[in-house]
């Protein structure tokens, strides 16, 4: 079915060094318009230096990567601002501005981009707040919200623009489970009801078979399997289920073998 | 590593600091000078805001600093001066000299111990906690929204605080002159005013506004490129003192020999 769908991004061998580490090794990927596309891989696999480099905070050794069809790496400064008020991004930590009211921050894209007028811009920001949940906690500062109430003020300033694609950044990192199923639906009815194309770049296993359409295994800057909720969990794939299942023994190794040990102690 | 790598490794990062601080310099100058008139306009209250914080709320510090090394000049000059037999002079010692050099000199130092390091500490924390990224990924411009209100509120209050300074530091040299060396109030502020010229006054806002750029420059390069989480922001903060310091100090040197030779 998806061969026919229109491509909102297409990465192409994409390679990324840091410091003689490859972080990237030769993606491929594209992503269709409306699904909800999950990156999914354990710490230190490259898949926020992924998103950064879809999101153009980042460019690559070598490869492409081009969004609404065209190639970010070539794009200059004003060519990518104009790419950049067509997606949002939902940050780890949320990143609202410390100095500016929830209402603020949430009106700081629509301030800055559109000629709405004021009175617009108010009522656009109470819509806003309210799919969030957070009707009436406008006038907060960033301070005085939890950690739950952050991500969703943080989504809120995302969609502010209404984009065509929204970025997330592990949106259940440092979450209790009711608030992550919380941000999940949030995530799954922003995908829905706008048909937004979601990028979701994640380690919570729960969460992604609630939220993916595909689901993309990343380990050591490769591509292990792209595929559905059924493909992933009957993979074959060793790799795949140690992560799937979260268990010490597989290929993926976190202990030291005991060889050498006795000789290391006493050298 | 020898130590030729070393001090060759050294001046590559010192070389790249410095082309980065220019960089930042000139991006500033373009989005305060040049895109206001290209229809891109950033709010008044993000300018005011900073303006109060580097002015308005620096004007005590300013006050006590300049008011003390007034009374300590005033002192010191005393001493020298009653051996000739001129106490008279003091006055126009300490105005000269306030003008010319303490004044700008030790401002600028305060500020930059009080301003470039919250600069540095409030970038350097937006920084780590990805709000630059942020601010970024909505297409809005760093320079244009955190360096440029900060450069243009130093690059204007700096100079207003040097000029206050040097007021309440020859009010210090007053209060010492009149009360304890018994020159009569008439005669100090003749004396005072006898010895400065404009150009006293003028070389020292100038040297201010060279301050005010170096201050703020720091703190802001300092701040946005911090790494490493709150150990980071300590080290920018603690950097951007030091470095402002040492660079607050070198261009007075500099602009101190060329107003020398010059005779301005």
């Amino acid at each position: 079915m998806a061969e026919n769908r229109e491509v909102v991004i297409k990465i192409e061998n994409l390679m990324k060094e840091f410091g003689g580490v490859r972080v990237l090794d030769g993606i491929n990927l594209e992503v269709y318009k409306g699904e909800t596309l999950v990156i999914v891989g354990g710490s230190g696999c490259g898949k926020s230096t992924l998103l950064r480099h879809i999101i153009g905070q980042l460019r690559p050794d070598a490869g492409k990567v081009h969004l609404f069809g065209e190639d970010i790496t070539r794009l200059g400064e004003s060519d990518m601002d104009r790419l950049k008020k067509r997606f949002g991004m939902l940050f780890q930590s949320a990143a609202l501005f410390d100095s500016l009211t929830v209402e603020e921050n949430i009106a700081l894209p629509l301030r800055e981009h559109t000629k709405l007028d004021d009175h617009i811009i108010k009522i656009m920001i109470k819509m806003k707040l309210n799919q969030v949940g957070l009707r009436g906690f406008g006038h907060l500062m960033p301070s005085q919200l939890s950690g739950g109430m952050r991500k969703r003020v943080g989504l809120a300033r995302a969609v502010a623009l209404d984009p065509e694609i929204i970025f997330y950044d592990e949106p259940s990192a440092g979450l209790d489970p009711v608030v992550t199923a919380v941000v999940d639906k949030l995530i799954i009815d922003l995908a829905g009801a706008l048909s937004i194309t979601s990028v979701v770049v994640t380690h919570d296993m729960n969460s992604v078979f609630r939220i993916a359409d595909r689901i993309v295994m990343l380990y050591k800057g490769k591509i292990l399997q792209i595929g559905t909720k059924d493909e992933i969990r009957n993979s074959k794939n060793e790799y795949i289920q140690q992560f799937i299942n979260g268990t010490i023994e597989g290929p993926m190794k976190f202990f030291a073998p005991d060889e050498g040990y006795l000789e290391e102690l006493t050298k | 590593m020898n130590i030729l790598q070393a001090i060759g490794r050294a001046t590559l990062n010192a070389g790249a600091a410095i082309w980065d601080v220019f960089a930042l310099f000139f991006k500033t100058l373009y989005w305060l000078f040049f895109a206001p008139f290209i229809g891109k306009f950033i709010g008044r209250r993000y300018i005011f805001a900073q303006m109060v914080f580097a002015g308005v709320q620096s004007l005590m510090i300013v006050f006590f600093v300049a008011l003390f090394i007034g009374i300590v000049l005033a002192m010191q000059g005393a001493y020298q001066l009653s051996q000739l037999g001129a106490v008279r002079f003091v006055a126009a010692l300490i105005s000269v000299s306030m003008c010319r050099e303490i004044g700008p000199v030790l401002i600028a130092l305060v500020v930059a111990g009080r301003v470039g390091s919250a600069i540095a500490a409030e970038l350097g924390t937006m920084k780590v906690t990805e709000q630059i990224e942020a601010l970024e990924t909505m297409a809005l411009n760093p320079v244009r929204f955190l360096v440029m209100p900060r450069f243009f509120s130093l690059l204007v209050m700096l100079p207003v605080l040097t000029v206050i300074g040097d007021v309440v530091g020859m009010l210090g040299g007053y209060l010492v002159g009149v009360y304890n060396l018994k020159i009569t109030p008439g005669l100090y502020i003749k004396t005072n005013f006898e010895f400065l010229a404009m150009k006293d006054v003028m070389t020292g806002v100038y040297k201010s506004i060279v301050f005010a750029v170096i201050i703020a420059m720091i703190g802001c390069y300092q701040g946005l490129n911090t790494k490493g989480g709150a150990e980071g922001v300590g080290r920018a903060t603690t950097l951007s003192v030091v470095a402002s310091f040492i660079l607050i100090i070198l261009a007075d040197a500099i602009l101190t020999g060329i107003f020398y030779f010059a005779n301005v």
